[in-house]
């Protein structure tokens, strides 16, 4: 996170200045050996990247057209397009992150710029790092046994926002503290200096300055808002629903379930490969595509920071 | 309204929203509980946590007992951890140590989009591409088994556990290395004595987490690990994990029967465990956290 701000250590030069010894070759030679073994470990970890989004790509982009990409499934799912499922995962994303943006945000400020050092933050801090771990499907119980059930709002495009809005809580609340911790202490202290209050400095000079990092925040919970399965299949998604979303009462249909239900469930899992590739593809360019500009979008920050 | 009555209102609105996290942490709690609990009163804790048989749909005799659940997701998450913990770490200490920034550039972005890709398009290839591959390859009988899983989650842990070793190796402080280079190591040498067990607990801590995501994840283990409910007797084998069990059959349970109920206990085990591994991270972080250069 902090990679920038560590300094490059000065590297001995590989040979001592006088005489080399066979002792310092040796010592040459595994060090080179080690690198490469590191380099290695790099270029498997990008290979599966590029094996897993060139796989899609040569199969999947057969299937996108302009009547894939805007028609609704036909025939039991088995042609036409995937329109219901685009609208269902924008609308479920956007609205995750409405519920997500301020709490995260509030939480992320009531954190950096109030909090002191002590118990009740570093039990806020547990709190917000274990919920970071739940696992989804456990988010998607707790949809179903709240939201679902108790709150009685049903399988629905709300339950499905405050399901993948409290999931998305922790990341808003990391990037947003890395963004205030990235705005300089002396703005805060000229702020306060000319009389401002806390709540002044904090809406008129924090904020705007830490803005663009916490729309890189946003960026990265819609996205893996986005790409979320195991907590919408109790609470928002269903199989199939022949009428688009009314009102957040009504369920939808979203890209990632598309594939889950397509790739395991149906009877002619053969026949509708070409749709799950160009399912999974829109739903990778989406994701990949978000988070690209969200990485571009902090690069950009922090050079503009340097200056 | 006066400025200070306004400043220590606008305080508590923000501590309000701080606590949220926690509130939802207790109410994810008191929803598995109250919906998981009632499993126990028609099978014991014993013979629901050790019994070897899961058969909830059994019309006659249904049998509850998640075993062979909790050995799949440990068998899975201890596999999957051979894989990723070497290569997360040495990702970590490239990244860290020897990559050149324009280098770093390039491949800190690589392993953030390989942590975004969406869980079930890692299912969905584990399942068209790996799992035929293996089937072929190695000549066994499905593909869709413990190897197979715990691959596609080495893969989705690999960047939680290179991110944190990452951070954990640049707080080791400067003063340690440069003594290191100063009495003549080479960069390798300060690098395995010097750095990597001044930046151990970070990278413990780095594992641990690797681990409950990987323990946690749903959509790789239920499309690709094969979804039998027994005990795993080899890698190829056809396993069903805790979360696959229960994404897998919530849909059919009927509401509030006892299969939904055992599915919610299923839910309070897993998330016991993955609640235990983060505070166990979090506890680590802090007990050994690197304060300043003398602390190795």
């Amino acid at each position: 996170m902090n990679a920038d701000a560590t300094l490059t250590l000065p590297i001995p030069p590989r040979q001592s200045l006088s005489h080399t010894t066979g002792r310092d070759r040796r010592r040459n030679a595994s060090q080179w050996l080690a690198f490469m073994l590191l380099r290695g470990a790099i270029l498997v970890v990008a290979a599966a990247l590029a094996v897993i989004i060139g796989f899609l790509l040569v199969n999947g982009l057969s299937s996108i057209s302009w009547s894939f990409l805007t028609e609704a499934p036909r025939n039991n799912m088995t042609e036409g397009g995937i329109w219901p499922c685009i609208v269902g995962t924008v609308l479920l994303s956007l609205g995750a992150m409405a519920v997500a943006l301020p709490l995260g945000v509030a939480s992320a400020i009531y954190l950096h710029e109030y909090a002191l050092p002590g118990r009740l933050m570093r039990v806020i801090r547990l709190g917000v790092n274990n919920l970071a771990g739940v696992p989804s499907v456990v988010f998607g119980l707790f949809g179903l046994g709240l939201f679902v059930t108790a709150m009685d709002l049903g399988v629905s495009l709300l339950s499905g926002w405050l399901t993948l809005g409290v999931l998305c809580l922790p990341v808003i609340i990391g990037t947003t503290e890395e963004a205030l911790r990235s705005v300089p202490s002396t703005y805060r202290e000229a702020s306060l200096a000319l009389g401002g209050t806390k709540w002044q400095t904090i809406w008129r000079v924090v904020l705007p300055s830490a803005l663009p990092g916490i729309l890189t925040g946003s960026i990265l919970g819609i996205s893996r808002a986005a790409g979320e399965t195991a907590a919408i299949m109790f609470t928002a998604a269903v199989f199939y629903t022949p009428k688009m979303p009314k009102s957040v009462f009504s369920d939808v249909m979203a890209l990632p379930y598309h594939i889950y239900v397509l790739a395991t469930a149906g009877t002619e899992i053969e026949k509708t490969r070409p749709i799950q590739y160009g399912t999974a593809l829109v739903l990778i360019a989406l994701v990949l595509g978000m988070n690209l500009f969200a990485i571009f979008l902090r690069a950009w920050l922090q050079r503009r920071g340097e200056r | 309204m006066r400025r200070s009555t306004r400043e220590i209102l606008i305080k508590q609105v923000f501590l309000a929203a701080a606590v949220t996290s926690l509130a939802v942490l207790a109410l994810i709690m008191v929803f598995l509980f109250m919906e998981g609990l009632p499993t126990f009163s028609f099978v014991s804790v014993k013979d629901f946590l050790l019994g070897l048989d899961w058969y909830p749909t059994d019309e006659a005799r249904p049998d509850y007992g998640i075993l062979p659940l909790i050995a799949a997701s440990g068998a899975v998450t201890l596999l999957s951890s051979l894989l990723a913990i070497p290569l997360g770490v040495m990702t970590a200490f490239y990244l860290a140590e020897i990559a050149s920034p324009r280098v770093r550039a390039v491949v800190k972005p690589v392993v953030e989009m390989l942590a975004s890709l969406p869980s079930v398009v890692i299912g969905f290839f584990g399942m068209v591409v790996m799992a035929p591959f293996l089937q072929n390859f190695l000549g066994i009988p499905v593909g869709l088994n413990l190897f197979n899983a715990a691959l596609m989650l080495a893969f989705m842990s690999v960047p939680t556990i290179a991110s944190v070793s990452e951070d954990a190796i640049y707080a080791v402080p400067r003063e340690l290395k440069e003594a290191s280079f100063a009495l003549g190591a080479t960069h390798l040498e300060t690098l395995v004595r010097v750095t990597f067990p001044a930046a151990l607990s970070g990278i413990g801590t780095a594992v641990i987490l690797g681990m409950s995501r990987a323990i946690g994840e749903t959509m790789v283990v239920l499309m690709v690990a094969g979804g039998a409910a027994v005990i795993p007797d080899s890698l190829w084998s056809p396993v069903r994990p805790m979360p696959a069990s229960i994404a897998a059959e919530m849909a059919e349970a009927p509401f509030r029967g006892h299969h939904y109920h055992a599915l919610f206990a299923t839910a309070v085990v897993l998330f016991l465990v993955t609640l235990s591994f983060n505070v166990l991270a979090d506890y680590i972080s802090h007990k050994h956290r690197q304060t300043g250069s003398a602390s190795l």
